[in-house]
């Protein structure tokens, strides 16, 4: 035994002294360690738990778990409150990926001079992005409330009473609510469509414009096409951070009316207060599979893009 | 840095048509809401019920505001914000330039197995509800070091991408100089590395606390509310508790008061802020 422990050590001894000779020590692993470990415990596990947790009916009422099968699915299908909280994240995902990009990059292209003015415009732009977001909410249920500031103004301006319910309608309040969330976050993606603006060298476009292009035709063949690391990266983010929105939602409409803007973490954010767990964690698998299933494939495919061009 | 003027002397012809929209458009869409919530922060209850862009009719901003920090909570919820945020932005900053020197110095397939593990996390969405029974199994549920670790994981891989993007440019002969001086790892790291770094710490720094200062989803799961609720997350148990019922005046002294933090430091380091949240994007 002794010499099988000395041989172990003998070994171990040889391997580090080997990989010291390469490159190992000057760059241990241990440093990586703390990082890897973190994650492993507080991200990892449960993301694996919550492939388990779904099949059990873990609750708040009882005192044991145990292992239900495919029961939840089944209700979640038969009641269909997930389904429909899926359906609302993936609209509000996409309205939000359009909306954001769409007004950051006029916005970018509005305030693109480095005019004292339009310093000052991208300033205002940004402060929504620090700005915590349940704030936003509130501050936009005071503007768009039935008797809010929107409609009062709106009423002074054309004389007869308006009395629009801005975020109590079953079928547009989710674009008013994704508008919401872009003005939450539109400075910065307009910010980081200026900066891809500026890294466009001024002598392309000016060959361009030698060349008698237009302004329209040297944004859209010339410009566009060179900022692309701009436009995967803020659809990107844009898409990840509408996916997994809340704050905004329940700060003003709480999900409503009829469930119609109740995406997955508004719907995860109540069962869960509820004590319903085991349905919760249906909600949060649902949620990490849309993820995996089109944002990870359309960020794929808009950085293959990036490479052709 | 100029801009430049567009080649083709269109902005000449557009001398007064491009600073008018742009007035305007900041005006409509961001003047207006701002100018509501602090209109109304300073207005009497019965003035601020239904709440519109008119000045007060009577002024009363010192009665609100002492109002909201006397019975909103909002010192002991700074005060819980900063015990949260301070230590995890810290942890992710040491952790995440440790972890990113090997990533950005080693090859091989375990290193970048490695580092695709860790940043995996900017993508994925984290299973918060299976979260916190693992928290509760650690003994950390409903507490601050819960949270902390919470924080830690969801943004260290944020850092680590940008920490280890940054350091694959940073020429190795400096640490080959050291090395060859007999300095070890340790010494080389945080004498020669982490200084480099400053840079990315700072845009490592604004994101974090730009993220979890406004954090209210992972707050409520894992501290439940309560004592140790932090800013963010104490706004949504005052403004819908009694007090604050139809109480606009009080909620926007609150959102005020709360948002001053982040507005002050954007205002100090503006520059630095743009720089850093731009950094990452653009190639």
């Amino acid at each position: 035994m002794s010499s099988a422990e000395t041989a172990n050590t003998y070994s171990l001894a040889q391997r580090s002294l080997t990989t010291r000779k390469l490159h190992g020590s000057s760059h241990p692993w241990w440093f990586a360690a703390p990082a890897i470990a973190v994650m492993a415990a507080f991200f990892v596990v449960p993301n694996a738990l919550n492939f388990v947790y779904p099949f059990t009916d873990w609750s708040s009422f009882k005192n044991t778990i145990n292992f239900v099968g495919f029961s939840n699915f089944a209700d979640v299908l038969a009641d269909g409150t997930v389904l429909k909280a899926l359906r609302a994240t993936l609209i509000y995902a996409a309205l939000v990926a359009v909306f954001q990009n769409v007004f950051g990059l006029a916005l970018a292209l509005l305030f693109e001079r480095d005019t004292a003015l339009n310093r000052f415009c991208r300033a205002m732009f940004f402060l929504p992005v620090l700005i915590s977001a349940l704030a936003v909410g509130y501050i936009f249920q005071a503007l768009l409330a039935t008797g809010g500031a929107l409609n009062g103004t709106l009423s002074a301006i054309t004389g007869q009473q308006i009395s629009i319910a801005w975020l109590g309608n079953t079928s547009w309040t989710i674009i008013v609510v994704t508008l919401i969330h872009t003005w939450k976050w539109v400075g910065l993606t307009m910010i980081i469509y200026i900066a891809g603006l500026k890294s466009v060298s001024v002598d392309v476009v000016e060959a361009a414009s030698i060349d008698g292009a237009n302004r329209w035709q040297t944004f859209w063949r010339v410009r566009f096409p060179m900022i692309a690391p701009a436009v995967t990266f803020n659809v990107a983010t844009a898409m990840i951070g509408a996916m997994n929105s809340f704050d905004i939602v329940l700060a003003t409409t709480k999900g409503g009316p009829a469930d119609s803007t109740q995406v997955l973490n508004v719907y995860m954010f109540k069962i869960f207060g509820q004590g319903l767990f085991a349905q919760a964690t249906v909600t949060s698998l649902s949620l990490f599979i849309v993820v995996v299933l089109i944002a990870i494939p359309l960020i794929a495919y808009l950085r293959r893009r990036e490479n052709i061009l | 840095m100029s801009g430049g003027r567009s080649p083709n002397g269109a902005s000449r012809r557009g001398g007064w048509l491009q600073p008018m929209v742009a007035l305007l458009v900041t005006a409509v869409f961001i003047g207006a809401p701002l100018w509501l919530v602090l209109v109304t922060s300073f207005k009497p209850q019965g003035e601020a019920q239904r709440p519109n862009l008119d000045l007060p009719k009577v002024w009363q901003p010192i009665q609100n505001y002492l109002q909201v920090l006397s019975e909103g909570r909002i010192l002991q919820g700074l005060l819980n914000s900063l015990l949260v945020v301070l230590p995890s932005t810290i942890l992710i900053l040491v952790l995440g330039a440790m972890a990113a020197w090997i990533f950005a110095r080693r090859s091989g397939k375990a290193a970048s197995g490695a580092y695709y593990f860790v940043i995996a996390g900017m993508l994925l969405p984290p299973a918060v509800v299976t979260l916190v029974l693992e928290l509760r199994w650690l003994g950390l549920a409903n507490s601050q070091l819960g949270l902390i670790a919470t924080y830690t994981s969801m943004y260290l891989p944020l850092a680590v991408f940008l920490m280890t993007g940054f350091i694959r440019l940073l020429p190795i002969e400096l640490e080959e100089a050291a090395r060859i001086d007999g300095a070890n790892p340790t010494r080389i790291f945080f004498w020669i590395i982490l200084p480099l770094l400053r840079p990315v710490i700072a845009t490592a720094t604004i994101m974090v606390v730009l993220f979890s200062w406004s954090d209210v989803f992972y707050a409520s799961f894992v501290l439940g509310g309560g004592e140790r609720a932090t800013l963010p997350l104490n706004l949504l148990q005052v403004a819908s508790a009694q007090l604050y019922q139809n109480n606009w005046h009080l909620v926007f002294a609150y959102i005020v008061l709360m948002s001053l933090p982040m507005v002050v430091l954007f205002l100090v380091a503006q520059r630095q802020i743009i720089a850093g949240v731009t950094s990452g994007a653009v190639k």
